[in-house]
């Protein structure tokens, strides 16, 4: 029970500060005029440039992404490798339409969130990393929510 | 193969699943040999890090033999005697390359978890919750270790299974506890906690050169073994003023170094043990930081606080104006095992580590619900379960 109790304080503190977040982030946003224009999502790995284009072709992550994106290369500063950003040439979606499309897992941050992930570790890691399968647990009612946030957790967070 | 899985809260048995198979080229299987509860398992246990399903294999310390390997490992062959660290690394990414190695960008597979809640995601631990990646753990017959040139360490020939166990996590995230907190020769160091890793954060404290070394704790047998096979002066909390002993044993300075070993269910023997519940009922903190609180309290001017216990989210009344105005350095860590391993095997071949001790209760991976019980209750004085799942 207490337990059980905690772990619901844990879910409320989350939310409520992710909440808290994005009010505070979408105020500060409206304020800004750079609003409705696309942000850049970036990862720095830990190669050098020319690694990254290795055969002057990017990795197949990036190559997927399609024609609406921009991608931008560059050293990372302090010997950090390389950042590598992607940025959403027809702007950021919003509204109704987005919220669903995000919750369905086909949000186009979130593809540009995956593709950064997955060139990351082909660059670094030289695979991308499988979760372990076939897996041992079993779907309940309650741990739904857990299974949306497992589905979309390549493409979600805070790039 | 059989398994022991989390049911649900305080819910724990023992299940059939699918055998692990190698998913990527660098991955190795291992047959788990020994492995062993830990402390942090029992906040997944009772629900306080809510990202567990129904069915997840726990544990995430181990020692056993490879299998099988992937195309692309160098380092094992099958039939290697293996301890493998509890996080998973690539080895290649800034982190790992600065050997910080619970903190690889390319361990976790779900790492928007633990970026919405801490800003930026660790790497994976086994066993773990799905929060640091959902790989399935030790307590089974067979595991899969992704990366497991960088994770999985042969172990010498005349160092047993159950000594080299704890180099798979207590021994070195109580390594790492003194070696990043900065004991330096000459130093008084107090360790909070006389459970696995709090006992070897004081022997490293002691191998490091530190003068007096004095772990805190409630039980006494617990801190017996850290009188006899540790080496360490002991202070029970629920019989002595903490503040007062410490002060007294450090000419009136305080500690220069203070490892917390304990996380977040601590208890403690004042009233803001009552406060710190009352708090986690009406759903105000997560996490209840007694001895953290306590270590930066009494940690001298301009001292080192390392956290070594496991904490999930947010905890109230942090004694910021005490680290503040103190001059302290307060650091923590998930463990960076792969960076201490190698020098801890040595140190067992050599015996100046020693944790048979610790290993209180060894029995078949099919009582690990009793087994667990045991470790959370604490009776017949136990420190540690090993399971053997082939037992």
């Amino acid at each position: 029970m207490q337990g059980t109790r905690a772990a619901t304080t844990l879910v409320a503190v989350g939310v409520t500060g992710w909440a808290a977040r994005r009010v505070l982030t979408r105020r500060a946003a409206h304020n800004s005029p750079a609003a409705e224009q696309s942000r850049w999502r970036f990862v720095t790995v830990n190669v050098s440039p020319t690694e990254v284009r290795a055969d002057g072709l990017l990795p197949e992550p990036l190559r997927n992404l399609g024609p609406e994106t921009e991608i931008v290369i560059r050293p990372a500063p302090g010997d950090k490798g390389t950042e590598i950003g992607v940025k959403l040439t027809a702007g950021e979606p919003t509204g109704a339409k987005a919220a669903a499309a995000r919750f369905a897992g086909k949000d186009p941050r979130q593809e540009v969130r995956k593709a950064l992930r997955d060139a990351k570790q082909l660059l670094e890691a030289g695979e991308i990393l499988s979760p372990d399968r076939p897996g041992t647990t079993k779907k309940t009612l309650t741990g739904k929510p857990l299974e949306l946030a497992i589905a979309h957790a390549k493409g979600e967070g805070k790039q | 193969m059989k398994a022991l899985t989390w049911q649900g809260v305080n819910k724990l048995s023992v299940e059939k699943v699918p055998d692990p198979q190698i998913l990527n080229a660098r991955d190795i299987v291992v047959k788990v040999t020994k492995t062993v509860t830990c402390g942090s398992d029992l906040h997944l246990v009772g629900g306080y890090i809510p990202f567990m399903k129904k069915g997840d294999v726990l544990g995430h310390e181990f020692v056993g033999e490879v299998v099988e390997i992937g195309s692309e490992v160098r380092k094992h062959q099958v039939g290697d005697r293996v301890v493998v660290c509890s996080f998973i690394a690539c080895g290649k990414c800034w982190y790992c390359k600065q050997e910080l190695f619970s903190l690889c960008d390319n361990g976790n597979t779900n790492p928007a978890i633990t970026e919405e809640l801490w800003g930026y995601s660790p790497g994976g631990c086994f066993g773990y919750s799905h929060a640091m990646g959902g790989n399935a753990g030790s307590h089974a017959e067979y595991i899969r270790v992704p990366y497991g040139d960088v994770g999985a360490f042969t172990i010498p020939d005349d160092v047993s299974d159950l000594r080299a166990l704890f180099a798979s996590d207590s021994a070195a995230t109580g390594w790492m506890g003194a070696d990043l907190g900065n004991v330096k020769p000459g130093d008084v160091v107090a360790v909070w906690g006389a459970g696995a890793v709090g006992q070897m954060a004081a022997r490293a404290a002691i191998l490091l050169g530190a003068e007096r070394v004095i772990v805190i704790d409630r039980y006494e047998y617990r801190l017996d073994q850290v009188r006899r096979h540790i080496g360490a002066e002991t202070l029970n909390y629920e019989q002595v003023d903490v503040g007062s002993e410490l002060r007294e044993r450090t000419g009136g300075r305080g500690p220069d170094v203070c490892i917390e070993a304990v996380g977040m269910e601590a208890h403690s023997s004042g009233p803001d043990h009552l406060y710190d519940q009352a708090k986690q009922q009406l759903r105000l903190q997560t996490d209840r930081p007694a001895a953290v609180r306590e270590a930066i309290y009494h940690c001298r001017k301009g001292g080192s606080v390392f956290v070594l216990g496991v904490f999930a989210a947010v905890v109230d009344k942090f004694p910021l104006g005490a680290m503040m105005n103190k001059g302290l350095t307060v650091r923590g860590a998930q463990m960076h095992g792969q960076r201490y391993i190698p020098m801890l095997l040595e140190r067992m071949q050599k015996g100046e580590l020693v944790t048979e001790h610790l290993a209180t209760h060894v029995m078949p991976l099919k009582n690990g619900p009793k087994g667990y019980q045991m470790f959370k209750d604490k009776t017949d004085d136990c420190v540690r379960v090993v399971f053997e799942p082939t037992g």
